[in-house]
Formats: C-alpha cells, sequence, structure tokens
C-alpha cells in the first residue's frame, strides 16, 4: 500500500455570512463538502441509545474543503459553524489545528468578537482577514485592528473570500504567522 | 431522505444509528475529523458487513478523511466513526491519525504546508 498522507486542518470562522464557505470554496480542490454531526444532550457519556425516540437531537453542520499540498501532506479547511450556541463543536474543530482564520465584516464587524474571544482564550493562532464585500465602507487595517481590540502582533489583512489568490495569501500569512509564533516562543525558552 | 429528515429537523434519531446496532461509539480510541482511511489491500470478508461499511470501504480506496466519509456517506460522524472501527477491527482499513494528533503541527510540517500553498 502507498504511504498514507498525513493531514492537518485551518479553521475558517467569523459570523454569520461572513463569507467561511466562499473562502473554503476558493482554494479547495474539492467542492465544499458538508458533513453533520448528529447530538443529543442524552447522549454524551452514554454508550446506549435505547429509547432515543424521546430525545431532542441537534445538528452541527460543518463545511469543509480539501486542498493537497504535498504528496504526504494534505490540508483541510473547516467552515465553523456561525452559530454561537454550537460552540461547543468548535473545541473538538481546533484541536490539533494549524491555527484558524476569523473572517471580519465591516458591514457587521462585532459578529467576529465571538470568534476572535474564542480564539484568544482557547490560545488558537489567529489572523483577521476583512473580508471586501461590494458597497461596504472600505475599512483599514489599522481600524478594524483597534475595533476588535486585537493583540499588536495579530496579522489583519484584506482580502476577497471569491478570489482563490486573496484566499491563497490569507492561508499563506496564517502559516508564516504560526511559524513566526513557534520560533519567537522557542527563542523565549517558552519550548522546551 | 429519512435519515435527513432526522438530521435537519428535530425529530427524533434512529435511524443513522440502526447500522450501528445501538452503539453511540467506537470500543477503542477516537477518528480524528481529519484522519486519513485506506481500504486494505487484500481481500476482506465483507460476511455480515451492512451496506454502510461497503460504502466506506469503496470511498476509501483512495486515501480520505473520516470527514469526507461522512460527507460522501451521508452520514453523521459519529455513526462513520463506529463502522470504521468495526472495519479496522476486522483489518480491513487503515487509519492515519492527523499530524502530531490533538498538538499543533510542527515547524517542519508547517513550512512543508507554506511552499505548498504557495505553488499552488
Ligand atoms: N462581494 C463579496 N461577496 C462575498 C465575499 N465573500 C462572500 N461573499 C458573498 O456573501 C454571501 C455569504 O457568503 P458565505 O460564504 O455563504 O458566508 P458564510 O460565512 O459561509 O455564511 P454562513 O455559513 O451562513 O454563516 C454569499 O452570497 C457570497 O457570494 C467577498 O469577499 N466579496
Ligand atoms: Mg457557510
Amino acid at each position: 500500500m502507498d504511504e498514507i498522507p498525513y493531514a492537518i486542518k485551518i479553521l475558517v470562522a467569523g459570523g454569520f455570512g461572513a463569507g467561511k464557505t466562499t473562502m473554503v470554496g476558493s482554494v479547495s480542490e474539492i467542492e465544499p463538502l458538508r458533513t453533520e454531526e448528529v447530538i443529543t444532550a442524552e447522549s454524551v457519556g452514554i454508550d446506549d441509545l435505547e429509547g432515543v425516540e424521546q430525545k431532542t437531537t441537534t445538528t452541527v453542520a460543518m463545511d469543509f474543503g480539501r486542498i493537497t499540498l504535498t504528496d504526504g501532506l494534505v490540508l483541510y479547511l473547516f467552515g465553523t459553524p456561525g452559530q454561537d450556541r454550537f460552540w461547543f463543536m468548535w473545541d473538538e474543530l481546533s484541536l490539533g489545528a494549524v491555527g484558524a482564520v476569523v473572517l471580519a465584516d465591516t458591514r457587521r464587524l462585532a459578529d467576529c468578537f465571538p470568534s476572535v474571544d474564542y480564539f484568544e482564550q482557547r490560545g488558537t493562532p489567529f489572523i483577521v482577514a476583512v473580508n471586501c464585500f461590494d458597497g461596504a465602507k472600505r475599512y483599514r487595517p489599522e481600524d478594524v485592528r483597534v475595533a476588535l481590540d486585537l493583540d499588536p502582533q495579530v496579522p489583519v489583512l484584506l482580502c476577497d473570500a471569491r478570489r482563490r489568490d486573496s484566499s491563497k495569501g490569507v492561508l499563506i500569512t496564517l502559516v508564516e504567522y504560526v511559524l513566526q509564533r513557534y520560533s519567537e516562543l522557542e527563542n523565549n525558552g517558552a519550548l522546551a | 431522505m429519512s435519515q435527513h429528515a432526522a438530521a435537519d429537523g428535530a425529530g427524533p434519531l434512529v435511524r443513522p444509528y440502526a447500522m450501528t446496532h445501538g452503539r453511540t461509539r467506537p470500543s477503542s480510541d477516537n477518528f480524528d475529523l481529519i484522519a486519513l482511511v485506506v481500504a486494505a489491500d487484500g481481500p476482506v470478508s465483507t460476511e455480515g458487513l451492512e451496506p454502510e461499511h461497503r460504502s466506506i470501504l469503496n470511498l476509501a480506496r483512495q486515501p480520505v478523511s473520516v470527514a469526507e466519509i461522512s460527507a460522501r456517506a451521508d452520514l453523521p460522524v459519529g455513526v462513520v466513526r463506529i463502522l470504521l472501527d468495526d472495519l479496522r477491527v476486522r483489518g480491513a482499513v487503515q487509519v492515519r491519525s492527523p499530524m502530531s494528533g490533538a498538538k499543533a503541527p510542527t515547524k517542519r510540517v508547517l513550512r512543508a504546508a507554506i511552499n505548498g500553498l504557495r505553488a499552488l
């Protein structure tokens, strides 16, 4: 059997309609797919679903795409669910992730506050990509940084999630930022 | 349609877990969403396998992630994990966990990722 490649993942987060699925689709080599996790509150921690008929279930959807980077390395992009009440899914999604892209829609900047809060608290490296919607007022990245109260080192850039090159640039910026963070942590002796 | 009716609305969840005989968790460790699965080369007995097991084997002729299996087989991830566990137990699939598991990927991998992205 041929060697099975390794996989890594990047999350694409942001508020409702911020362009998450669009970004995943613009760089993915496959049509974005949707996977669903069906969750029942009662099923957490038990191994038998007998009597499940009485239980209420919730479906959490994730959009994702795939990019084959080299023979042995595949990148998956996950568009995180926009609805706040599904945050418990993010924990699984962020586990082991390279980092996250927070898409900001300047018409509704506040919609991405929860994503920023989440990744800050979790210590997941993230960058902010400001999606340039037609007709929306143009903001400078610096204005967005101030509005979101971001740490000075967090990269903020403008993008057009519909364009492959633009989305690609966003991903490269994220991975370079994560790499640079590692090196800084090493130099500070924070990593063994 | 029946599976989706359950998945889309607040309807009861019955059918998706029927093929797992009521089990809601795999017996051994979890399959990460991006764990890559590939069907074993040799002949594998398909006796006692559900049709869903077989569609997973079909999807996994080339390495494929747990998330992709779920999407393409139209099964919730939880169900896919249990079915994959059955397949792994009988040696019908090999599974490769993601790079460094729950830990973030190494610098070497990140550099390879940057080069790969630039070359797109
Ligand atoms: N002008 C412009 N339109 C965009 C851009 N990105 C997305 N859109 C449009 O905005 C709409 C919403 O984009 P989606 O990708 O579905 O957003 P989403 O974040 O996945 O939305 P939810 O999953 O519903 O939260 C679509 O009609 C896109 O075509 C962009 O960069 N520029
Ligand atoms: Mg979407």
